[in-house]
């Protein structure tokens, strides 16, 4: 059920690398472009796409993710459209995990069944709904299981050893650590913190940890890429197709280009790293 | 409307999840759900503790004012059975005022910062952080903070900034660090999110001070328990007036704090009537604050609720003349108590609220603030049909000094 994820983090572990995970937000800043981007994102080295689902109280994002979402939603985004965009994607790419990310609400108003009927026929992998903590998980996490997609949890710094098996009970795909204890695009992590927490995480579960919140350049991707099993970047993302929109927050011909640079050189920060075999 | 199974008890809620019927529960990202948890604790044990319960009376009584005096406003009563008369009908219930617009700080919003400062104090938090929207709470929040010698960040959205300097410069004088919210909307909810990610950001020292009965359990019991202190007092004060109970009460709704503070002590008495008035802004129809009336059940801020949003689960902006009503969600428990049909929830507009203002000023000699003012506009409509024997209390939860400025302007006035 998790058959993309499961394949591609192999792929990785058998090129001794870590994966690089993209987070791009649907509909930012029109869905024509948005769909480019995520074509170019495989193509410029992202291993797995993580495709925000825009809200207009995303309470666990910075500015930058707050923004790109009000922009999607400005240029008429909905769930139905983001669900499109996937689609179109998956037309001409079998491979290359696509996870939703957002919160809670939207989903809930479209209807969870019908939601993930959808989701799946779009040819999405998984989902990481940020407001859903265990505690809720007869919401959306035990239906999205049942309907053979994965539900990937965050855990956090303050996730302690005590409620990690709870945190990871229902997780399926990846374990995704949030490296800081913040909202996204803030602070950059302690590294070494960061890879102490993922080895503690690791004890506790056989799924890939991947790392993100606060890694924005290629070195930054680097070090992460040292102790986990894939780096997570999105605000940086955010960031790039912000700076090429015009005046009127238009996107031009740079848009997509100056995205796959980016992406190039994370993409070479974590292929710089050489994993050790066994792991 | 979903039907709710009705309960034997209306009181016994929350269930150990922190649901009113399907409302309620804790929709927070991972990094809260350990504070929550510790909050969760905290409160438990601070709750069943007299020296707890003991301190908290102490200070009420002798900071906050308690109790607020249940006063019967005569000059409306009579105002109103002349209406009543006027249109054949020879009734008008007796009204009280619940005055909590007397307690220190202008509003009830102090009963809850109170109570949360202190299980934030049993905690060793050091760090405060509030939203707010008309500045009641932050400025509640910024008097304890400075009473107990703690830091106090108030969130506040850039545009009720604007609207409600005075409480601003209050706050400021107070020692509170005064954050104008830039992002969404620039009001009470963005201000919501924005003390959020400070928690977010800031878990190991930061008790996040919630100003409503909203947000994820504990919050909205919590909230609800410190504010009951309202409806306690209501009913040993109505006993003493009146030997008996009311049969009606009437309170204003942002999140719903003064309304729930007034009511749950009443709700197992089912022959009571309950009303919790909305903000309809320009009319249900237009832009408004009325999540019963106008919105459906969603979840935001940590719980589910109803909300005013569009088809696609993106929250609409809410409008109220009122920035304490401005808010497009309501307390869980509200919802709940709505789809069970114990309480009834109406709305008023602004202009009805501006003339229940100005009829409270001219007749009572009590300018009151514009939250209640919604509520009075109800009273207004209510009272007159029952009859003269029926026993109606408002609360009259906040003092109108905050809004002279935003009156002034509607009425086209210059100060
Ligand atoms: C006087 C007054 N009443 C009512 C409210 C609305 O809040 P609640 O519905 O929680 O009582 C406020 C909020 O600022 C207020 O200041």
């Amino acid at each position: 059920m998790t058959a993309r994820i499961d394949k591609c983090f192999a792929s990785c572990r058998a090129e001794n690398r870590a994966a690089l995970v993209i987070y791009s937000m649907a509909g930012d800043p029109d869905p024509e472009t948005s769909l480019s981007i995520l074509k170019a994102l495989p193509k410029a080295g992202a291993d797995i796409i993580e495709f925000g689902m825009p809200f207009t109280d995303p309470m666990a994002d910075g500015p930058a993710i707050q923004a790109a979402g009000l922009r999607a939603l400005k240029a008429g985004q909905t769930t139905v459209k983001t669900l499109d965009l996937v689609r179109r994607f998956r037309a001409d790419d079998a491979d290359t995990p696509v996870i939703l990310m957002g919160y809670f609400n939207p989903i809930y108003v479209y209807g969870v069944g019908r939601f993930l009927a959808d989701a799946k026929s779009a040819g999405i992998d998984g989902l990481i709904v940020v407001d859903l903590p265990p505690e809720e998980d007869d919401e959306l996490c035990l239906p999205t299981l049942a309907a053979g997609l994965a539900f990937i949890r965050l855990a956090t710094p303050t996730t302690d050893d005590r409620r990690l098996p709870a945190v990871l009970a229902n997780t399926a795909g990846f374990v995704y650590y949030v490296s800081i204890t913040g909202i996204t695009g803030a602070a950059t992590p302690d590294f070494r913190q960061v890879s102490d927490a993922v080895a503690r995480i690791k004890r506790h579960t056989p799924l890939p940890v991947v790392v993100g919140f606060g890694v924005k350049t290629g070195a930054d991707a680097a070090a992460i890429a040292e102790g986990a099993d894939g780096v997570a970047v999105g605000t940086a993302l955010v960031n790039a197709v912000k700076a090429s929109l015009d005046t009127e927050g238009r996107a031009t011909s740079k848009t997509v280009e100056s995205v796959a640079k980016l992406v190039e050189g994370l993409a070479a920060g974590v292929r710089s790293v050489t994993k050790a075999k066994a792991a | 409307m979903t039907a709710q199974p009705q309960p034997n008890t209306f009181r016994a809620g929350p269930d150990e999840r922190g649901h009113f019927g399907t409302f309620g529960g804790r929709f927070v990202a991972e990094t809260l759900m350990p504070l929550i948890l510790e909050l969760e604790q905290a409160y438990g044990q601070a709750k069943s503790d007299p020296a707890f319960q003991a301190e908290m009376a102490s200070y009420l009584t002798h900071y906050v004012g308690r109790p607020s005096p249940l006063y019967f406003a005569e000059r409306l009563t009579e105002h109103l059975r002349e209406v009543s008369t006027a249109s054949g009908l020879s009734g008008g219930a007796k009204i009280y005022f619940k005055r909590d617009e007397l307690n220190h700080t202008g509003a009830h919003k102090v009963n809850n910062v109170l109570g949360q400062i202190l299980v934030a104090r049993r905690m060793g938090k050091r760090r405060i952080i509030a939203e707010t929207g008309a500045g009641q709470h932050g400025v509640a929040t910024a008097t304890l903070c400075a009473r107990f010698g703690l830091d106090c960040v108030v969130y506040m959205g850039a545009v009720d900034v604007e609207r409600q300097k005075p409480n601003v410069f209050r706050m400021k004088m107070l020692g509170a660090e005064v954050v104008p919210v830039q992002s969404g909307t620039r009001t009470l909810k963005d201000a919501m999110n924005e003390a959020l990610r400070d928690w977010v950001t800031n878990v190991a020292d930061t008790f996040y001070c919630i100003g409503t009965v909203a947000g994820p359990h504990p919050y909205p019991m919590m909230v609800r328990d410190f504010q009951c202190v309202i409806g306690r007092e209501t009913r040993e004060q109505m006993m003493q007036a009146e030997g008996r109970l009311p049969d009606s009460l009437v309170a204003a709704i942002g999140g719903g704090s003064n309304a729930i503070g007034l009511f749950h002590p009443f709700l197992d008495e089912r022959q009571i009537e309950i009303y919790g008035v909305e903000a309809a802004g320009h009319g249900l129809t237009h832009l408004h604050a009325a999540s019963i009336a106008g919105g459906r059940p969603g979840v935001l801020h940590g719980n589910r609720t109803y909300l005013l949003m569009n088809d696609d689960g993106q929250i609409q902006d809410a409008h109220s003349i009122s920035a304490g009503l401005d808010y497009p969600g309501i307390g869980p428990e509200h919802s709940w108590l709505h789809e069970t049909g114990r309480a009834t929830y109406l709305s008023a507009t602004d202009d009805e609220a501006l003339a229940a203002f100005q009829l409270c000023c001219k007749l009572e000699g009590i300018i009151p603030a514009l939250e209640p003012a919604h509520a009075l506009a109800k009273v207004i409509e209510l009272a007159p049909k029952k009859a003269k024997d029926h026993l109606m209390v408002m609360n009259l939860c906040g003092r109108g000094d905050k809004d002279i400025f935003t009156v002034a302007e509607h009425l086209g006035a210059a100060m």
